[in-house]
């Protein structure tokens, strides 16, 4: 099996500060892979380094076989890579609809049967097409924020933090759609979370991230019972 | 009764002037927060454009309405290129950049030209309300707003450009995770707003004399009105040009043109400290 991202030695700063130090590890085609790790360990600087946000001061990243370690956001957006951001970056002032039209932005024309197809998987904001993104509550943003990201037809999507202030049942709602989405596209993603239980619904496999380094795989069963020994000494 | 038309007329001038001189700052400033000291040269270049056209025999109409905005627009595109682009969100640098830009243009045109006055006629001649006359150009004027408004209007609001260039000024990175270069649309809205900046250069040639340093004329005013007007390009422009072509013509006739300058430097002042987010940022809050 082919791998879709491979990450091997991937350093980053902010500004002086070093906070990926060595990052090692694959996605698989297909696979749903969980980065569990508390504040401050580099979880969301490791999805920005990965989009192209911050420069790889060291190392590479490798996507769908091509060296994207150099190349701008847009261009590895176009490759096929996606993030739903943490606080999700709705753009505030345009609708939703506008909002999923911007993830057509790339496609040479726009089709907007693909924002019809996608709004069956997402039929909560059918009746919020007109309202500004701003508007809606969090959880209503994030599942904009998942639907914007799937218009471009992403090959992987890194996804950061999605359960951060967002009611229950929503929380349901998003893990059902990518669920029933994989099944359909060839799709692998990355989610990084501090909630055990949505990771573990979601991934095939929890890697555990320490102080900007990958420490180890978290057994299904360490995870479930809540042993994930993430505690540092 | 007359008199009140030909003031009412007046005010029309202004305030079309005002706002075909204002949008195309509006646009650099408001979208790209780019302040453009140069922006009375880009005037100065369209002015220019539209003469020497005139004079090489190309129909007065085709070289204010076609070559003015044609010409500044393109360089536009090369100074975005060569200069402003290093500029963006560096804004006290953007300043100094522009105003040495506006004095390279000054001294460029002065060698190549000369510090001489030029001028192309006023067409379309003049009209007589009661005792006074008024011209046919300051109604075309008026025209030439409306359709600019409505242009820039659909070209924000009804098409995909203007979508991709509202979520690039919103939020660069986000654009650019959905696979937006915010370079190339940076780069595209700056040569609109220098084409139709220079078709306010052209459109006003025949008003104005036409000297190099012409744009000094124009910069503080287009400066006030943009801030007045507030982030929204279209309705804050809009209402900011009406409200200071008014303030600035009554001042005019109810003292001297002179002090209706001060007068309107002064309402300027008092609009910007009671409204610091200018008349759309309290009245038209998220349209364009």
């Amino acid at each position: 099996m082919m791998n879709v991202l491979e990450v091997q030695g991937l350093r980053a700063n902010y500004g002086p500060v070093p906070i990926l130090t060595g990052i090692e590890f694959d996605v698989g085609e297909g696979e749903y892979l969980g980065i569990l790790g508390h504040n401050g360990m580099g979880k969301t600087t490791l999805l920005k380094a990965l989009m192209g946000y911050l420069p790889a001061m060291n190392g590479a990243v490798r996507f769908l076989g091509s060296d994207v370690t150099r190349l701008p956001i847009h261009a590895r957006a176009r490759l096929g890579l996606g993030l739903v951001p943490q606080g999700r970056e709705i753009f505030a002032t345009l609708t939703v609809r506008e909002n999923l039209r911007m993830g057509l932005a790339a496609a040479r024309k726009e089709d907007s049967r693909i924002i019809d197809d996608l709004l069956t998987d997402f039929p909560r904001l059918v009746r919020l097409l007109n309202r500004p993104g701003g508007a809606l509550s969090g959880g209503e943003q994030q599942l904009l924020a998942l639907a914007r990201c799937l218009c471009a037809n992403p090959k992987l999507i890194l996804l950061d933090e999605p359960t951060e202030g967002i009611q229950p049942s929503i929380i349901e709602e998003i893990i059902e759609t990518l669920l029933a989405l994989r099944k359909r596209r060839s799709l692998s993603m990355i989610v990084v979370e501090q909630n055990l239980e949505f990771i573990a619904s979601l991934s095939d496999r929890v890697l555990s991230i320490q102080k900007g380094r990958i420490t180890g795989e978290v057994s299904r069963e360490d995870l479930l019972a809540g042993r994930v020994g993430l505690a540092v000494p | 009764m007359d008199l009140a038309i030909i003031l009412a007329l007046d005010v029309l001038n202004g305030t079309a002037s005002l706002f075909l001189l204002c949008v195309g700052l509006a646009i650099i400033f408001g979208m790209m927060k780019i302040i453009n000291l140069a922006h009375g040269e880009f005037v100065m270049l369209g002015a220019y454009a539209t003469v020497i056209a005139t004079n090489a025999g190309v129909d007065i109409w085709v070289s204010m309405i076609i070559v003015a905005p044609l010409f500044v627009g393109l360089v536009g595109l090369l100074i975005e290129r060569c200069l402003i682009r290093f500029l963006y969100g560096r804004l006290v640098d953007s300043m100094l950049a522009t105003w040495g830009l506006s004095l390279l243009l000054i001294g460029l045109v002065t060698t190549i030209y000369g510090n001489t006055m030029n001028g192309v006629p006023t067409p379309l001649g003049g009209f007589q309300v009661g005792e006074y006359r008024s011209s046919w150009y300051t109604l075309f004027l008026a025209g030439m707003a409306v359709s600019v408004m409505a242009l820039v209007y659909a070209l924000l609001r009804l098409t995909r450009f203007g979508l991709i260039a509202r979520a690039v000024m919103h939020n660069p990175n986000m654009a650019a995770t959905l696979g937006v270069n915010p370079d190339r649309v940076y780069m595209i809205t700056f040569g609109i707003g220098a084409g139709l900046t220079g078709l306010a250069g052209g459109l006003l040639a025949p008003l104005s004399g036409i000297t190099p340093v012409m744009g000094a004329a124009f910069i503080a005013k287009c400066f006030i009105t943009v801030v007045g007007g507030g982030a929204t390009i279209i309705s804050g422009t809009l209402t900011a040009s009406g409200l200071f072509g008014l303030i600035n013509q009554l001042g005019a006739y109810l003292t001297t043109p002179v002090y209706g300058e001060v007068i309107l430097f002064l309402s300027a002042i008092f609009l910007i400290r009671i409204l610091p987010q200018g008349i759309s940022g309290r009245f038209f809050k998220g349209m364009s």
